[in-house]
């Protein structure tokens, strides 16, 4: 086991290379000079002084020794200052990665408490309401645009019948632990961000649920008398849950990459919009660590995807 | 004796000839009869016409154009008269509806020529990867996780905001991050493909590495990608509207379903018909394009046929 855990740990080392490599060359070969935008209507700035804050972030040097430099800080979580807050990059990140790691995690328990119930009774009862329901939502959930989605809902819910709030993540003036408060502020902003993993989860666990029910082994639990409750419970789910471990991973991506939006439709304080907020300042510390710290982010949920799929589904080691 | 062997196997012969159902064929059979799919592809066929004919509708049944503004008209809610405020009026007059079927054009324009791009560097690197296997494949290989481990919507955006580029160049780039999935496929579908005794037979009578990949592995593929290619087509319209609400992707005056809920998205207290129509049109075409690609799935592999 933990040769696999090591092995696969190793493997990922090539892939935060890369990562860093693209991120690097799309910030180094955009246009347009981030000194000159930096110091753009200050007044007083001669050319020395420009070349002096080219010389001052390194930005003189040959590409190759440019990535050296900074890709050996970045290992030791040194990403620069920002360019308009003069305050570490990282830090200012890890100061919004809270409000993200809770709207993430607040939409994959949404998306398993009901994904996962939802296929499994889809699955038993073929033909019923909920089947079809599980089958037209199958598709409707991923081809609504979030942001549109979360329009919507503000227009809907918080404008029209003003039942809750439609941004940030507590109302100003408030606790921070007023936690009624935060619930109310995350409702909608979770199930947005939730719905396209809701649709996924119940799709696929209705097939596993179909597959996994129609196998033998289900019909000798039959003949020899269990409960239809134990069999459903106890020899079924647990192997229709298996795949869904790898499904995990790719949906965690989704996550990331949605709260984005969501944050953004939701003025919600979190990586996703401080990144953008960066991209739009031309901010390029806080870019790179933005998109480095996302990458990485889903790098570790892959990991983490592979391990659990190796732990529940020993015959993956082998490989 | 012979003779009339010969005339006698010719006889029975005669009634079996009919022109043999071919893949297409087959698959068009099942499909006609698969009511949901063809609903959806005339949708699609139908948003497809009205986008294409934006311009002949703006001047022959709205009378108007896609940035003609009206000032005393501004916020008008949906009305039959005039024709061209079916859909109501954004914060300048303009017509919503007219400017709907404009920003079909650019958001199918960028959809399906950015598929088309990620079709083809998909179906090359996969053939590659899995025909030559080894260094090759894991180059391919390590270059796909390392795309895939970067979330798409960030590499989208910092590239846009950094490199502002113009519809035809953000359609190129859309393409060349997309390609994975395909890659992925074809990649699969090659290393078992190239063990089959035709690939064999190919290599022996001397056929070479790309005849062999193109011309018999390929074909093979085909179907399928297309399929995957109508649902990549869904997702592109879907990250570029995404991209364009942020300001980042098709950028005014050039209106796309998503830059037109941007600014919609500020005026929603005032017009809320103008943030629903645009993303029901995203939401549409998108619906409908997964619906066909769906439906083209099971037409052509009766086995995948979801249950």
């Amino acid at each position: 086991m933990w040769k696999y855990v090591i092995r696969r740990l190793l493997y990922a080392i090539p892939t935060l290379f890369g990562i860093s490599v693209i991120v690097f060359l799309i910030t180094r070969l955009a246009p347009g000079d981030p000194i000159r935008l930096y110091t753009f209507g200050a007044l007083n700035v001669t050319e020395e002084d420009i070349q002096g804050l080219r010389a001052y972030y390194g930005l003189d040097q040959p590409l190759a020794i440019q990535y050296v430099t900074w890709i050996s800080k970045v290992v030791r979580g040194d990403f620069g200052m920002s360019l308009i807050y003069h305050q570490p990059a990282l830090g200012l990140l890890f100061e919004r990665m809270g409000a993200t790691l809770q709207l993430a995690f607040t939409a994959l328990f949404l998306q398993l408490a009901i994904g996962i119930p939802l296929g499994v009774m889809a699955a038993l009862r073929r033909g019923s309401w909920v089947d079809n329901v599980v089958r037209v939502f199958g598709v409707i959930g991923h081809a609504i645009p979030q942001f549109w989605l979360g329009l919507m809902a503000i227009i809907l819910i918080s404008v029209t019948l003003r039942l809750l709030p439609s941004q940030g993540v507590l109302t100003v003036g408030k606790d921070i632990w007023d936690i009624p408060d935060r619930i109310r502020h995350i409702i909608m902003p979770a199930f947005v961000l939730a719905l396209a993993g809701i649709a996924n989860y119940s799709r696929y666990l209705r097939t596993e649920t179909l597959d996994v029910i129609s196998q033998d082994y289900v019909r000798t639990a039959h003949a020899k008398g269990l409960a239809e409750r134990t069999v459903i419970y106890v020899h079924a789910l647990r192997n229709a849950l298996i795949p869904m471990v790898t499904a995990l991973g790719g949906l965690l991506a989704v996550l990331v990459s949605g709260a984005l939006v969501v944050e953004q439709v939701f003025t919600w304080p979190g990586v996703g919009q401080f990144t953008y907020a960066a991209a739009r300042a031309k901010d390029y510390p806080v870019i790179m660590a933005g998109v480095m710290v996302a990458s990485t982010l889903l790098v570790l949920s892959y990991l983490l995807r592979d391990i659990a799929y190796a732990i529940v589904d020993p015959r993956i080691k082998v490989k | 004796m012979a003779v009339g062997a010969q005339a006698a196997t010719r006889a029975i012969e005669a009634p079996q000839v009919r022109p043999s159902a071919g893949l297409w064929s087959n698959a068009w059979y099942s499909l006609r009869r698969d009511r949901l799919t063809m609903a959806a592809g005339a949708v699609v066929a139908l948003i497809i016409l009205l986008s294409v004919a934006a311009p002949l509708l703006a001047e022959y049944v709205f009378k108007t154009t896609f940035d003609k503004q009206d000032l005393l008209h501004t916020y008008g809610a949906p009305a039959l008269d005039p024709p061209a405020y079916l859909l109501g009026s954004d914060e300048v007059g303009r017509s919503q509806v007219v400017r709907l079927f404009y920003g079909g054009q650019v958001s199918l324009f960028v959809g399906f020529v950015a598929a088309f791009i990620q079709l083809t560097i998909g179906v090359l690197l996969g053939l590659m990867a899995g025909y030559f296997r080894g260094r090759v494949d894991d180059l391919i290989t390590w270059f796909i996780t390392t795309l895939n481990s970067i979330p798409t919507i960030f590499l989208l955006i910092i590239i846009s905001a950094l490199f502002a580029p113009g519809p035809i160049t953000l359609t190129i780039i859309i393409g060349t991050i997309f390609w994975t999935g395909i890659t992925n496929f074809v990649r699969g579908q090659t290393f078992a493909l190239r063990e089959r005794e035709f690939v064999t037979a190919a290599r022996t009578i001397g056929a070479s590495s790309w005849r062999i990949m193109l011309r018999h592995i390929l074909p093979n593929v085909l179907p399928l990608i297309f399929v995957l290619t109508a649902i990549d087509v869904g997702t592109i319209i879907l990250a570029e509207s995404a991209l364009s609400y942020l300001g980042l992707g098709i950028v005014p005056p050039t209106p796309s379903w998503g830059n037109m809920l941007t600014n919609a998205a500020s005026y929603f207290n005032r017009a809320p018909w103008l943030v629903a129509s645009p993303g029901a049109m995203i939401f549409l075409t998108v619906l409908c394009l997964y619906l066909v690609g769906d439906g083209l799935r099971d037409a052509l592999d009766p086995r995948l046929k979801s249950r």
